[in-house]
């Protein structure tokens, strides 16, 4: 696997912060649950990044801090820390379109081995 | 106030009574003229609704169950092809939860292409999870849309408010208009108990697991088993205000009757003539006019049928492989109960061909001269 590039402007690699945790809900009959299906609690325990066959990995020596990227994450896992973008791994399903949008193609799509 | 109105207006002006606040409809013959004069009142603010212009039936479910998620008094009203093309919408308002109201215009299933009623359409939504209601009025119609949004919002089940294509929708009667005033009291805003709101997020109708599905599928069926008291409760709440009984059925002449026919839509009130006509000639026959089919009133047919010596159902519908939809309602409803009467099946007027009080005569005829019925389908009128 690809490391990510080492940061060259100052900036040390982050992490993401202050995710929400959730426990998965399971009721124990019919009248604890909702009238109809519905979502009632988060899906943050559903990690997707298992699902992912690619990954994307940013070189930020070519980023230029635009946010598309971040803007157009359809699962809302690029997170922007100290103005840079950071990918959530533990969500992001590899589908690409980070690395499609990005204008100056600094972000590539490496085999996934797990 | 008293109008003389077509049926298809007569859907109109209950969905304006009862304050819809959004219609999303995509027009098909013969259901055409309820969404013009619908989009007619929403634009002169007659009614003040959203009225949602979409290109197929399917987008127009889709539409009003958005709307109804988000809190709205939604309605809308197809036909035939169009209710098809809605089914896979119709599963997603009922396990939805969605109270949605909708207007079907009985019309036979293409091909051959027809436009004439039969009820092959809406029958084949039976299994959707939808309170079907059968009239046989444009009074019953218009009485009906605001009782279904009653019953609908209570238990969280969509309606259908099922008209004959012609011999209802483009018939004009004279139709009495409620006043708005008393409509407003019969029927209050609509208090969703949940909705979609950026206050409190939820995904709805996401991913369920065989964990959880089951108990919504059994959530949905107890909700239905309350509806025929909820039904005759509230039409009995309505007859009180406005003055019109609206219950599970219409019985005429049932209780000392040797055969009863048992009849739904306007073939209904045919039927109701022909009876007049056979008792005036001696003949003891009744009819049991059905309106709501689903949910299904056993306990009122069980209980009307151990009165009567032969039950006669006239289907205007047909189950291919199998026989009439309300013959073999009927029959599964009396399965073992003592002496239960035998049961005719009969099969009349589909693609819209008339029913008339004489075919009741002959239906009553046979009958009465057959000790049991030694087919499962009789036809009436086939050019055989």
């Amino acid at each position: 696997m690809t490391k990510p590039a080492q940061l060259d402007r100052g900036r040390k690699e982050t992490t993401v912060k202050n995710r929400k945790k959730a426990e998965r809900i399971s009721f124990q009959s019919e009248k604890d649950m909702p009238i109809a299906p519905m979502s009632v609690g988060s899906q943050m325990h559903n990690k997707t990044g298992v699902w992912r066959n690619m990954r994307p990995v940013i070189n930020l020596a070519e980023c230029i801090q635009c946010g598309i990227c971040w803007k157009f994450c359809p699962d809302a896992c690029i997170y922007v820390e100290n103005e840079w973008p950071v990918i959530d791994y533990e969500y992001c399903k590899g589908c690409g379109i980070c690395g499609e949008e990005c204008p100056t193609k600094c972000i590539a799509n490496v085999e996934e081995k797990r | 106030m008293k109008k003389v109105i077509m049926g298809n207006h007569a859907l109109s002006f209950g969905a304006m009574l009862s304050r819809s606040q959004v219609i999303a409809a995509y027009p098909i013959t013969p259901q055409t003229q309820v969404v013009e004069l619908l989009s007619e009142m929403c634009a002169s603010k007659a009614l003040n609704a959203k009225f949602i212009k979409v290109e197929s039936e399917h987008s127009a479910m889709a539409a009003c169950l958005g709307a109804a998620l988000a809190g709205a008094r939604t309605f809308t009203a197809t036909s035939s092809q169009g209710l098809s093309l809605m089914h896979e919408l119709l599963h997603w308002a009922s396990g939805g939860r969605m109270p949605v109201v909708m207007g079907n215009i009985n019309r036979a299933m293409a091909p051959g292409w027809s436009i004439w009623t039969d009820q092959n359409d809406s029958l084949s939504e039976r299994d959707t999870g939808w309170m079907q209601f059968y009239c046989a009025s444009n009074q019953e119609v218009l009485d009906t849309v605001i009782q279904a949004f009653k019953v609908s919002e209570k238990l969280l089940i969509p309606s259908m408010v099922v008209l004959d294509a012609f011999a209802l929708s483009h018939t004009y009667e004279v139709v009495d208009i409620p006043d708005q005033a008393k409509v407003d009291e019969y029927l209050p805003p609509f208090q969703p108990q949940f909705r979609l709101t950026p206050s409190e997020p939820h995904a709805f109708g996401g991913l369920t697991s065989p964990e959880h599905y089951f108990e919504f599928r059994y959530k949905l069926q107890k909700a239905m088993e309350k509806a025929p008291a909820l039904i005759e409760e509230t039409g009995r709440e309505y007859e009180k205000m406005f003055g019109r009984y609206l219950g599970l059925a219409d019985p005429r002449s049932c209780d000392d009757a040797e055969i009863m026919l048992v009849t739904s839509g306007t073939a209904g009130y045919t039927a109701h003539v022909a009876v007049e006509q056979l008792r005036g000639e001696g003949f003891k026959v009744g009819n049991l006019r059905m309106k709501v089919f689903r949910p299904f009133p056993f306990d009122m047919v069980r209980e009307i049928a151990g009165r009567v010596k032969k039950i006669a159902v006239v289907d205007r519908n047909i189950s291919y492989g199998h026989h009439g939809i309300f013959y073999q309602e009927v029959k599964s409803a009396l399965y073992g109960m003592k002496n239960a009467p035998p049961v005719f099946g009969y099969i009349a007027g589909l693609g819209g061909r008339d029913i008339t009080p004489k075919d009741f005569g002959d239906v009553a005829r046979h009958a009465m001269a057959n000790e049991r019925p030694e087919e499962e389908i009789f036809w009436i009128g086939v050019k055989k």
